[in-house]
């Protein structure tokens, strides 16, 4: 079983196309990831339907660094 | 025509009519289509039609939920929905001195929140699939206006504000987003004009009599095709010449 940060780590990676050395912890999306604001959205609905939780608006605006996403999943995961 | 087997269509009020028109047009080109009708009647006529083909459900799309349930239920038995035709459309006619709210009201419902409940709802899967078709099927009055239709013509010109604010949003992920703007179609809808009504309309279609509902389905079958990926954000005109924008 691979741990959160990894399952977070490979749909950042799937989501955006990015390289796996470029997911740095403290990594944003936007700023050094290139993602758009629809990527944004993407990687949300991505992150929900890995870990089988809803994440509300206003918790989703919040996940903008990679860190942001492990964290995240982290206190809101059942697993 | 092109080829669309193996896509999954949904056509909402496919019972008769226009809908109809774009739901056989859309199993003769190889798509499965799944047709929504308000009554359990309707949905059962529509099963018959498609045959093998599809088949057809009950939606009334202004129970609370009722939009997401199907579309839900839709991708279970059926897989990811390819193409989504936003067809239903009512009609509360009255002068706006006389226009009650519910008339308005049911009216935006029908015709406006529920083509942006049902685009929402079929959204995520096209976006993952990184390709999906929209159309939005409007009228010639969204442009023109005409009296008696405040609700109606405010509610098919935001349909067509909603298309290009969509297609913007999406254009990179693969999904169009396009309106079908019908001008008078020989339909359940225009047959409760009186003749006085169809001659002073008459007077202004250049072509000089009402269109068919095969011929909007000829140009929905356009837009959903691989052919039209290019063409997003658009309204085509289908109305005889009725008016030309």
């Amino acid at each position: 079983m691979s741990t959160i940060e990894e399952r977070v780590k490979k749909i950042i990676i799937e989501q955006l196309g990015v390289k796996e050395e470029e997911v740095k912890l403290e990594a944003s999306f936007e700023n050094d990831l290139g993602a758009d604001s629809l990527d944004t959205v993407e990687l949300v609905m991505a992150l929900e339907e890995e870990f089988e939780t809803e994440i509300p608006d206003e918790e989703a605006e919040k996940i903008r660094t990679v860190q942001a996403a492990i964290d995240y999943v982290t206190n809101h995961s059942a697993d | 025509m092109s080829d669309l087997s193996g896509q999954i269509a949904v056509v909402t009020g496919a019972s008769r009519g226009i809908g109809r028109a774009i739901a056989e047009s859309l199993t003769a080109q190889g798509a499965t289509v799944i047709g929504t009708a308000t009554s359990d009647q309707g949905a059962a006529a529509i099963s018959e039609y498609l045959a093998d083909q599809g088949k057809g459900f009950r939606l009334n799309v202004n129970e609370a939920g009722a939009i997401e349930a199907f579309i839900a239920e839709v991708q279970q038995e059926f897989g990811t929905i390819d193409i989504l035709v936003n067809n239903a459309g009512i009609t509360r006619d009255n002068l706006l001195m006389r226009m009650k709210d519910d008339e308005w009201d049911d009216v935006i419902q029908t015709n406006l929140t529920a083509v942006f409940k049902l685009s929402k709802a079929v959204m995520r899967g096209m976006m993952k699939k990184r390709q999906g078709r929209i159309v939005n099927i409007g009228s010639v009055v969204g442009t023109t206006g005409n009296p008696g239709q405040a609700n109606y013509c405010a509610a098919k010109a935001g349909l067509i504000g909603f298309t290009k604010a969509l297609a913007k949003e999406i254009a990179s992920r693969g999904v169009t987003v396009n309106a079908v703007a019908p001008g008078f179609i020989d339909t359940d809808m225009t047959k409760t004009l009186t003749d006085d009504q169809k001659a002073q309309i008459f007077g202004t279609i250049p072509a000089a009599r009402l269109g068919k509902p095969e011929e909007i389905a000829a140009a929905v079958s356009f837009l959903v095709s691989s052919g039209a990926a290019y063409v997003t954000g658009e309204t085509i005109h289908v109305n005889g010449g009725m008016n030309m924008v």
